[in-house]
């Protein structure tokens, strides 16, 4: 009986010790923030720690403890797919324009009190306020604010790409044959079907199901000569030569620069797609003042210029794009980088996503189905296979009978 | 043919470890690049030590492995002595594939089939946040079962049954004689199954990705996010450690007198 | 004499039991539930009848994980038969070596492989260092078949070699006395005994190489998608969960009849029912 005892104190102390790990006794509240990934200055190699600079600054400010928790996703859908499944809460996240707007009609977002704001100021009149002309997702701002914003353009290694090419700064680039096997695609079907798009000179909103027919169309041409489709993945591929030719983000493309200077940059000819990238609070929050005042901490001058210096995008806050300092900055990656970000002839072509109806956006999720599942398999493939097949089947045939034969006798 | 084998298991061990001693090599790599090797430096892995995230993964992955192995173990344990002392031959074969059911199903599937059920129980009860520890929990507890049941039953069938009968006879209740008698023989499969359930739930990546919450990441999904990202040059370490932790367990229980772990993913032996 | 059983003995299973019920049963219910509904809960069979949309998917995963399982065989068995054959602390030494791989994770090994295949990885910069042509594996059916067997290699060869570590020494040498030559008593005595560790080496190579998602994300580079890649991108958007859930539901029954098919031929039949 001595042992048992023992057997069950033991296992009680252990889940006990477990479960002391898991909560945490102290009175603190935590923030989940749920942002995109690399989307802010962590503190890795020596940089500033934007949340644990707000989680001093809270501190200081208003004698609580925050703990920010920091998590990241890779893409607007997943994001959607976390919110509204229900399965997870968050406070603050941060998703693009189009799928800002489609959280705010189906009433996934909090309206934000700009009341408990001090630093709305801060941003460029372009993107808040009355006259703003890039809060087309969200007019007023009333239910996010911007945190970063930035064009999509295509990036090709120089010592891979001719530099007399034709198809430089132009979508064609990403369809030349020349570069089977070279080129990568997007993977995630809007950006995908707005590089067709875009190439093809429609409207990446089309009503039109030609159009988008035939942007897949394109795409099922593309799907011959890319080597693949992938996200961020792209940027070990490109730093290290493994493909030549890459539709992405602008300030990606500064982030791969610095790891290998082979690298060029272009918005393409035909036009291109901006995007602002805006932190918004879900209605499920349980600490809505606290992810305001997080968000009012980012637009404030030294963690929205370390952000920008860390991600190297494009920052729609006013003390950011003026500060000498960070043009500086940004011009010792590449010395034009901060046009490249900022690039003005390009933002006045460049077009959005907006929020397409459900219908729509089931009939982009079927054709980008259709292209995923388009799939062209060598006929070796098939040959080797069937030959398998046949001999596993006369195989087992034979071992079926000998067993029956066998088991007879 | 003596030089014919050895040159055929070289060459296939060498094919098998090439990229992992790339890692390895590379995760020492000052240039912080896989294309060239500037000089010998640890700065990856104190990178590593000093990033929070993986710390922290690291922490969730035992935690969880800890609990999880545990749960299973106690489950599993009673589950085969209650099967074992049952009498319809038809119910205990049954219970037994049930419980097979993980061991059999693909990860996806039972990683989706979890997440089908979170998700509705959410919708049901209209809870906010359902993911998170516990569903990778119960998740990481299910797939657990039938490996701990696989390893536990053996041992109760090689029971001899009038132990525990003169044990009743001599004034034991039948709870005092399991304890006394029968758990003392069955021990060694039970630790053999927890360690499987421990290894199974530390090295887990399918089934966690789709019940986890981004709030309690395990070491695989660590991992997982870094290669979907930019990775980051400590994961070389990350995964080097790894190797090396994996290589000194090994060479330990081979090496000494300690019986043989049991074999990962004794998957459908019979 | 025999005791009835108690309470406590009745009673033992039962956590097991509602466990199983709960988070076994239950969760393929479901499964079946969302296969067989659409988004607002309602029957249909629209998402059964859309998957002819992915038949070429499903081929093309049968077809890859077919050769891998094959390929594995061909090179797992003689590998297993020569471990088997070396001394006894040769041979401790290679179970070593042999389970390392297959104790550390996939995502790792899968995830170096492709760094060092990749266009642009070090195999390649050897390659052209030395004057060669460059290699297009990543992105490639070939790189997606390779990665199967470099990943499942070690499962195969396990059960293939407990089984012949095991095999007594003096059937050999009965099958030699008998007046067999070494190929003939490879296949009437030690082929047939081995069997058994076929048989669950290639369930345990080609169960995961059908449903595996990430090795042909990493070294198909996203362009080849089989099931599991289709299952896992389903489950990222809610609407499409339904459909996700229909061909998690084929692959499972398809899994089940050709795992109960390779049972059949496995000499000793366990308690289990398939």
């Amino acid at each position: 009986m001595k042992r048992l005892v023992s057997f069950f104190i033991c296992t009680l102390l252990l889940a006990l010790s477990l479960s002391s790990c898991i909560v945490v006794p102290e009175p603190v509240t935590t923030l989940y923030v749920y942002n995109w990934g690399e989307y802010i200055s962590d503190g890795s190699e020596n940089s500033y720690d934007s949340n644990a600079a707000f989680e001093e600054w809270y501190y200081e400010k208003y004698g609580e403890r925050v703990v920010v928790n920091y998590s990241t996703y890779s893409s607007n859908e997943s994001l959607y797919a976390k919110i509204t499944s229900g399965s997870v809460s968050y406070d603050v996240i941060c998703p693009s324009d189009y799928m800002v707007e489609r959280l705010k009609d189906e009433g996934y977002l909090a309206e934000l009190d700009h009341s408990n704001f001090e630093n709305l100021g801060n941003l460029r009149p372009e993107f808040f306020g009355n006259n703003a002309k890039f809060d087309y997702y969200d007019e007023g701002g009333r239910y996010s604010i911007p945190y970063f914003y930035g064009m999509i353009g295509v990036i090709y290694n120089t010592s891979m790409v001719d530099e007399d090419e034709d198809d430089l700064g132009s979508w064609s680039l990403m369809w030349d044959e020349d570069h089977r096997g070279n080129i990568l695609q997007f993977n995630n079907s809007r950006d995908a079907f707005g590089t067709a798009q875009y190439y093809l000179g429609v409207d990446v909103n089309s009503d039109d199901i030609g159009e988008w027919r035939a942007a897949l169309e394109l795409l099922k041409d593309q799907k011959d000569i890319v080597q693949g489709y992938v996200m961020d993945e792209i940027y070990n591929k490109m730093e290290n030569g493994s493909a030549a030719i890459a539709a992405y983000y602008a300030g990606d493309f500064l982030a791969m620069y610095e790891n290998n200077e082979d690298l060029e940059f272009f918005y393409p000819k035909e036009g291109t797609n901006l995007y602002v990238d805006a932190m918004c609070i879900p209605k499920s929050s349980k600490n809505k003042l606290i992810a305001e005042r997080y968000i009012d901490f980012m637009l404030s001058e030294e963690p929205a210029t370390e952000n920008a210096l860390y991600t190297y995008y494009a920052s729609p806050n006013r003390l950011v794009y003026e500060s000498e300092y960070y043009r500086e900055e940004m011009n010792l990656i590449k010395e034009d980088a901060f046009d490249l970000m900022y690039d003005e002839e390009s933002i006045e072509t460049a077009t959005y996503y907006v929020n397409l109806t459900d219908e729509k956006l089931a009939l982009i999720n079927s054709l980008w189905e259709e292209l995923k599942s388009d799939i062209d398999v060598g006929l070796a493939i098939y040959i080797i296979c069937i030959a398998i097949v046949v001999v596993l089947t006369s195989l087992f045939t034979f071992l079926f009978i000998r067993k029956r034969y066998r088991d007879k006798y | 043919m003596k030089i014919f084998s050895k040159f055929y298991m070289f060459l296939i061990f060498a094919i098998l470890y090439a990229p992992i001693a790339v890692l390895i090599v590379f995760s020492f790599n000052d240039a912080g690049s896989l294309s060239e090797f500037s000089k010998f430096s640890l700065t990856w892995y104190e990178e590593l030590f000093a990033d929070e995230e993986a710390m922290s993964a690291l922490k969730n992955s035992l935690i969880l492995a800890i609990s999880s192995s545990l749960i299973a173990t106690v489950i599993a344990t009673f589950g085969a002595l209650g099967l074992h002392h049952m009498r319809k031959k038809y119910i205990k074969a049954s219970i037994t594939s049930v419980t097979n059911i993980p061991m059999m199903n693909p990860d996806i599937v039972t990683g989706i089939s979890m997440m089908l059920l979170f998700v509705a129980v959410a919708k049901i009860t209209e809870s906010e946040s359902i993911l998170g520890f516990g569903t990778m929990l119960i998740a990481h507890v299910t797939f657990n079962l039938p490996y701990v049941l696989l390893s536990v039953m053996p041992r109760f069938n090689q029971l001899d049954r009038s132990l525990s009968e003169a044990a009743q006879d001599l004034g034991c209740t039948p709870a005092r004689a399991f304890f006394k008698v029968e758990l003392p023989q069955i021990v060694p499969g039970i630790i053999s199954g927890m360690m499987l359930g421990f290894t199974l739930s530390l090295d887990d990546f399918v089934i966690s990705h789709f019940v986890n919450s981004p709030n309690f990441q395990t070491l695989p999904l660590y991992v997982y996010n870094q290669t979907v990202h930019n990775v980051k040059f400590s994961m070389y370490a990350l995964s080097a450690l790894i190797v090396f932790v994996i290589l000194a367990i090994l060479l330990i229980v081979n090496f000494s007198s300690v019986k043989k772990l049991p074999k990962k993913r004794c998957r459908r032996v019979n | 004499m025999m005791k009835g059983r108690s309470l406590f003995q009745k009673m033992a299973a039962a956590p097991h039991i509602v466990w199983a019920v709960l988070f076994i049963v239950a969760p393929m219910l479901f499964v079946i539930y969302f296969a067989f509904t659409d988004v607002n809960g309602k029957f249909s069979f629209a998402n059964i009848l859309s998957l002819s949309q992915y038949s070429n998917v499903f081929v093309l995963s049968i077809a890859f994980a077919l050769i891998a399982t094959v390929v594995c065989l061909i090179i797992g068995y003689p590998l297993a038969y020569f471990m088997a054959k070396s001394k006894p602390k040769t041979q401790r030494v290679l179970l070593v070596l042999l389970m390392l791989p297959m104790w550390c994770n996939l995502l790792i090994r899968t995830y170096a492989l492709m760094a060092l295949l990749d266009n642009g990885g070090l195999l390649n910069s050897l390659l052209e260092s030395v004057g060669l042509n460059k290699l297009y594996i990543v992105g490639s059916d070939f790189g997606v078949i390779f990665g199967m067997i470099y990943d499942f290699l070690p499962y195969m060869v396990l059960p293939i070699y407990t089984v012949m570590s095991k095999l007594d020494k003096r059937y050999m040498e009965a099958s030699a006395d008998l007046g067999c030559n070494s190929f003939q008593t490879m296949t009437k005595v030690i082929m047939p005994l081995s069997v058994s560790g076929v048989i669950s080496g290639i369930t345990m190579v080609f169960v995961p190489s059908i449903s595996t998602f990430y090795i042909s994300q990493k070294l198909g580079a996203g362009k080849i998608d089989l099931v599991g890649d289709t299952i896992e991108r389903l489950f990222q958007n809610l609407s499409t969960y339904n459909v996700g859930a229909a061909i998690s539901l084929i692959m499972m029954i398809l899994i089940i009849i050709s795992v109960s098919i390779m049972n059949r031929f496995s000499d000793d039949d366990g308690g289990m029912i398939i």
